[in-house]
C-alpha cells in the first residue's frame, strides 16, 4: 500500500489558483482511475478534476470555497504498490479513518480484517456522497420521511401555512407536538399579522461560491473602477420589425429564425467603424487603452449557475445569418454548461438583455476592462406623435452605459444614435460605405 | 321546472357524496346533492350495511347450528335451529331503510338540498338531472363527483337469474342450496362465509392461486383453516366458464369439473362509474379506469371534484367519507389537503381481518429496516374465554426509532381494533407509546400492547 497525492492541475492558460467548488468524493470513498475527484473553478469556467489513479480517498486537500494554487495537493489517494508519495507515520495517524455511514454509531468497533483477505476483496465504487444537508432548524429526518405530528397538529400547521418539514420536532421519532408550532407561530416574539399568514424568522446562510462569486467580485470590481455613464434613448423599431418578419417568413424552415440581436450586432459594428474607442479594453493599472480592430461581442446570457458572457468573435466578418447562429450556439452552450473557456473570454464589447422581462430603462454594468455595454430593454407598442396625430409604433429602448474615464458623454450619445438610426432605418444596416 | 343555482352540487349520495355535502351545509354552503337511488349509495343500499346485517344473521345461526350439533366447548345445546330468511332480509331492509332516513334527515338538518333522479352533465358546470316530474337544469360554482362504483360483469356470466353480483345475494329471498363464489376477493369471501353458515354448500373459484390477494399468506392462513372447517371448497388457478343445468362449468388446472351451484355469485372486483352521465362531455384527465385528482381531489378541470370509488384506491366507504369531508372544507375556503398517514382496511370474513399502514414486506420494498412481531391470540385471555383463539396481532415498527409503520390483524372480532391501530398511526406512535398505553383486561386490544412488547424484545404474556 502506497500514498498517491493528486495535485491541483493547470486547469488553463495561464491559471495560477483555482477555487474548490464542489467535493465528489469523501474520506473512505474508493474511486476509480478517471472518477471525478472534485470541481473547481477558474476564471469563468468550472473543471472536474478526474483520479489519475485507483484507490481509496485519504483527505481533501481544502473545504469547498477555499482557493487552491496549482500544484497543491488535493487529494491522497491510498493506493496498491508504491504511490507516489512518501509516507509520513504522524499525518498518516492523523488521517480520519472511513466511516460507516449507518444511521446510528455502532458501539461495537469493526473487526480488523487481515491484510490478505483485504487485499482480495474487489473494492465497489462507491457513489459520490451528496453533501450534508443544512441544518435549518429542522429536525434531522431523512430527504423523503414525511413529517411525524398528530392529525390535529397538522391541519393546524395547513391552516397556518406552515411546512411541517421545515418545523423541529422535539417530541420521540421527532414527532412534532402543538407546543413545537406554538414556538414556530411565535417566531422569537414577532406577532402574526393576522389573515392566516405567519412571520417567518428563518435566516438561511448561502455561501457565495463559485461562479455567483466570480460574479460578484467582477461586479464590484466594475462599479469601483468604472465611472459608469447610463445613456437611454428610444428606438421605433417598426421597420426594423418588419423586415425581421419577412426575413423569417421567407426563410421558414430552412434557417434559424432570426431575433433582433443579429440585427443590433450588425448595428454596431457599424458604429464602431466610426467610433473605434467603443470597442476597448482600459487597462487602467498601465493606463493604456487597447482598440481592438476585430468587434468580439459578448452575449450576457442566464445561466443556472448564474450569469455567462459567451463572446460571438469577429461579428464585422460575419453575416446577419452567421451571427445569428452564432449566439443560439454560444447561448445554448453558455446554460448547458459546455461552453469552453475561450468562448467565454476575449470579448471587446457587450450586450445584455433583459428585454423579455419587461422594464423601461436599466443601468448596465460594464463588463471590465471593456469600455461600453449595449442594453436591451422591452420592446412594446406605443403611441408616437408624428406631427399630426398619434401613430402606434413598435418602440423599444436602448440603455447603454459607457467608462466615463475614457469616453465622454457627448461621444457615447453619438455612438447611441448611430445605432438608432440603421434600427430605423434597417436598409442602411446594409449599405456599404 | 326553474333553474337551480347553487354555491356546491354533489353527484352521488354515497358515503363520499352525502358526508361532502352534510359537512358543506354545516359551513353554510348553498349545497344541492343528487342521487337517482335511495340515499346512502352502495354501502348502505348494497353494500357494506346490508352484508354486515347478514353476515351477523349467519353467525347467530351458525353458533346455534353448532349448539345443536353438540359442537360448543362451554355446553349450549340447542333443538334444530331454523331460519326465516325473508324475514333476515327484511330485518337487513330496515336497517337500511332507517339509515337512509336518517342520512336523508342529516342532509335536510344541515340545510342540504337533495335531489332524486339521474344527473348528466351539460358542461363542467351545469348538469341536467332527469327527475319524476320532469328535467332540472342545475348549474353550480362547484361540482364534486361521487358517483363511486359498480360491480364487473364476466362475459361468459352475465348478471341475471341465476348469476348475481353481490347486490342480487343480498336481496335473495332464501338460502341457497349450493352457490358458486367466483372471485376470490373480500367481498366474494365475506358473502360466501356467511351463505356458508346459513347451511349454503359454497364453493369458491379464484382465478389465480391464492384467495384474499391484498393480504399477505399469514394474515389469510386463518381464514383458510376457518372457510374448511365450515365446509366451504376452495380452488384456486380454477378459471370459471359458463354455466348448464348442473352448475358452474371450471377448468382447474386443466382439468374440467363442474361445481354444483344453484346460484352463481361472481366478485371479480369493482370498476368506477365513469359512463352514462355525460362525462365525456368534461373530458376530464383520467389515471387508468380513475378520475385523476391531486392531493385535494381537484381534478383536471377548474371547480369539479371527485371523491370516493370514482377516484381511485382503495375503494373503500372511509376513504370516500374523509375525502368529502375534506373538499366541503375546501369549498369553505380552509386550507386542507389529503396528508393521511394509513388508511385502515378490514375483511368481515370469519375470523376478520385488519390492516392499518404497511405490511412487513411493502415496508422492506419502501425502504425501510424494520422489526415485526406478532402476538397470537391462543395467548390472549379474552379470545378464550370466546372460544376463538385462532389469529394474531401483528406491528411492523421502523428499526431505528420504532416508529409504527403497521399494524395488521386477524381473529374474531378484529374488525373494531382496527380504530385503535389507525389511531396509533395516525398519531405518529412508536412501539413504546402502545407499550406504555394501558390496554384494558380482559380484551382482544391486550394483543396490540402485547404485540409491540414482543416487538421490543420484552412481551409479558408468551
Amino acid at each position: 500500500m502506497g500514498t498517491h497525492t493528486v495535485k491541483l492541475p493547470d486547469v488553463g492558460e495561464g491559471v495560477a489558483e483555482a477555487e474548490l467548488t464542489e467535493w465528489n468524493v469523501e474520506v473512505g470513498t474508493i474511486v476509480q482511475e478517471d472518477d471525478i475527484l472534485a470541481t473547481v473553478m477558474t476564471d469563468k469556467a468550472a473543471v472536474e478534476i478526474p483520479s489519475p489513479v485507483a484507490g481509496t480517498v485519504q483527505s481533501l486537500g481544502g473545504e469547498v470555497g477555499e482557493v487552491l494554487s496549482v500544484g497543491a495537493p488535493l487529494v491522497t489517494l491510498e493506493v496498491d504498490g508504491d504511490g507516489n508519495t512518501a509516507p509520513e507515520p504522524e499525518a498518516k495517524e492523523a488521517a480520519p479513518l472511513p466511516v460507516e455511514t449507518d444511521d446510528e454509531p455502532s458501539d461495537e468497533k469493526p473487526e480488523p480484517k487481515p491484510a490478505s483477505e483485504k487485499k482480495a476483496e474487489k473494492p465497489e465504487p462507491k457513489k459520490p456522497a451528496k453533501p450534508a444537508p443544512v441544518a435549518t432548524g429542522g429536525p434531522a429526518r431523512g430527504e423523503h420521511d414525511r413529517p411525524i405530528a398528530a392529525p390535529s397538529v397538522r391541519r393546524r400547521a395547513k391552516e397556518g401555512g406552515v411546512d411541517l418539514r421545515q418545523v423541529r420536532g422535539t417530541g420521540p421519532a421527532g414527532r412534532i407536538t402543538h407546543e413545537d408550532l406554538d414556538l414556530w407561530f411565535s417566531g422569537s416574539g414577532e406577532a402574526r399579522s393576522g389573515g392566516g399568514r405567519v412571520a417567518n424568522s428563518a435566516v438561511e446562510e448561502i455561501k457565495v461560491v463559485g461562479l455567483r462569486r466570480r460574479i460578484a467580485e467582477r461586479m464590484a470590481e466594475a462599479n469601483a473602477h468604472v465611472a459608469h455613464i447610463t445613456y437611454v434613448d428610444e428606438i421605433d423599431m417598426t421597420e426594423l420589425e418588419r423586415l425581421r418578419e419577412t426575413l423569417n417568413k421567407e426563410h421558414a424552415g430552412e434557417r434559424p429564425k432570426l431575433t433582433l440581436l443579429p440585427f443590433l450586432m450588425r448595428a454596431m459594428v457599424n458604429a464602431i467603424a466610426k467610433q473605434p474607442a467603443m470597442n476597448a479594453h482600459y487597462d487602467d493599472d498601465a493606463g493604456v487603452i487597447h482598440q481592438y480592430g476585430g468587434v468580439h461581442i459578448g452575449i450576457a446570457t442566464q445561466a443556472p449557475g448564474g450569469l455567462m458572457v459567451p463572446v460571438v468573435r469577429h461579428v464585422e466578418a460575419r453575416g446577419l445569418w452567421d451571427s445569428a447562429a452564432e449566439v443560439t450556439r454560444l447561448a445554448e452552450a453558455a446554460r448547458t454548461g459546455s461552453a469552453s473557456r475561450d468562448e467565454l473570454s476575449g470579448s471587446t464589447i457587450t450586450i445584455t438583455s433583459l428585454g423579455a422581462l419587461g422594464g423601461i430603462a436599466t443601468t448596465p454594468i460594464i463588463n471590465r476592462p471593456e469600455v461600453a455595454i449595449v442594453g436591451v430593454n422591452k420592446m412594446q407598442m406605443r403611441p408616437v406623435w408624428d406631427g399630426t396625430q398619434f401613430v402606434p409604433r413598435k418602440m423599444m429602448n436602448l440603455s447603454s452605459s459607457f467608462d466615463h474615464r475614457v469616453i465622454d458623454g457627448w461621444d457615447a450619445a453619438v455612438f447611441v444614435q448611430a445605432i438608432r438610426r440603421q434600427l430605423e432605418n434597417p436598409a442602411t444596416l446594409f449599405v456599404e460605405d | 321546472m326553474r333553474d337551480i343555482s347553487c354555491k356546491v352540487l354533489v353527484i352521488g349520495a354515497g358515503p363520499g357524496g352525502y358526508v361532502c355535502a352534510i359537512r358543506a351545509g354545516q359551513l353554510g354552503l348553498d349545497t344541492v346533492i343528487v342521487d337517482g337511488a335511495p340515499l346512502g349509495g352502495t354501502c348502505l343500499n348494497v353494500g357494506c350495511i346490508p352484508s354486515k346485517a347478514l353476515i351477523h344473521a349467519a353467525d347467530e345461526f351458525h353458533k346455534l347450528d353448532e349448539a345443536a350439533a353438540g359442537n360448543t366447548p362451554f355446553g349450549l345445546s340447542a333443538s334444530a335451529p331454523k331460519i326465516d330468511f325473508a324475514k333476515t332480509i327484511a330485518w337487513k331492509d330496515g336497517i337500511v331503510e332507517r339509515l337512509n332516513m336518517g342520512v336523508g334527515g342529516l342532509l335536510k338538518k344541515a340545510g342540504v338540498k337533495s335531489i332524486r333522479g339521474w344527473a348528466k352533465f351539460v358542461d363542467g358546470k351545469t348538469v341536467e338531472v332527469a327527475t319524476d316530474t320532469g328535467t332540472q337544469t342545475i348549474r353550480a360554482e362547484s361540482v364534486v363527483i361521487a358517483t363511486g362504483s359498480e360491480p364487473v360483469e364476466l362475459p361468459d356470466l352475465p348478471f341475471g337469474d341465476r348469476v348475481m353480483s353481490s347486490t342480487g345475494a343480498l336481496a335473495l329471498k332464501e338460502v341457497p342450496r349450493s352457490m358458486a363464489v367466483v372471485g376470490g376477493g373480500y367481498i366474494g369471501l365475506e358473502l360466501g362465509t356467511a351463505f356458508a353458515k346459513l347451511g349454503c354448500r359454497v364453493t369458491v373459484v379464484e382465478a389465480a392461486d391464492h384467495v384474499l390477494p391484498l393480504y399477505d399468506a399469514e394474515l389469510v392462513r386463518p381464514v383458510l383453516a376457518r372457510l374448511e372447517e365450515l365446509g366451504v371448497t376452495v380452488l384456486t388457478g380454477a378459471k370459471a366458464g359458463g354455466i348448464d343445468k348442473k352448475g358452474l362449468k371450471v377448468d382447474h388446472g386443466g382439468e374440467s369439473k363442474t361445481v354444483a351451484a344453484d346460484k352463481v355469485l361472481v366478485t371479480v372486483g369493482r370498476r368506477p362509474k365513469t359512463e352514462g352521465y355525460g362525462l365525456e362531455e368534461l373530458d376530464l384527465d383520467r389515471s387508468g379506469r380513475f378520475i385523476r385528482i391531486d392531493d385535494r381531489c381537484r381534478t383536471s378541470m377548474r371547480g369539479v371534484y371527485a371523491i370516493g370509488d370514482v377516484s381511485g384506491e382503495p375503494m373503500l366507504a372511509h376513504r370516500a367519507m374523509a375525502q368529502g369531508e375534506m373538499v366541503a372544507d375546501i369549498l369553505a375556503g380552509e386550507r386542507r389537503s389529503w396528508d393521511k398517514v394509513a388508511i385502515p382496511a378490514i375483511c368481515f370474513t370469519d375470523p376478520e381481518i385488519v390492516t392499518v399502514g404497511l405490511s412487513p414486506a411493502e415496508a422492506e420494498a419502501d425502504g425501510h429496516k424494520t422489526i415485526s412481531k406478532l402476538f397470537p391470540f391462543q395467548a390472549n385471555g379474552r379470545a378464550m374465554t370466546t372460544a376463538r383463539e385462532d389469529g394474531f396481532v401483528r406491528v411492523v415498527a421502523r428499526e431505528d426509532n420504532h416508529l409504527l409503520l403497521g399494524v395488521q390483524a386477524v381473529g374474531a372480532h378484529v374488525s373494531e381494533m382496527a380504530a385503535g391501530f389507525a389511531l396509533a398511526l395516525e398519531m405518529g406512535a412508536r412501539l413504546e407509546d402502545v407499550a406504555g398505553t394501558i390496554h384494558a383486561h380482559p380484551t382482544h386490544g391486550e394483543a396490540f400492547h402485547e404485540a409491540a412488547l414482543r416487538t421490543l424484545g420484552h412481551a409479558l404474556h408468551i
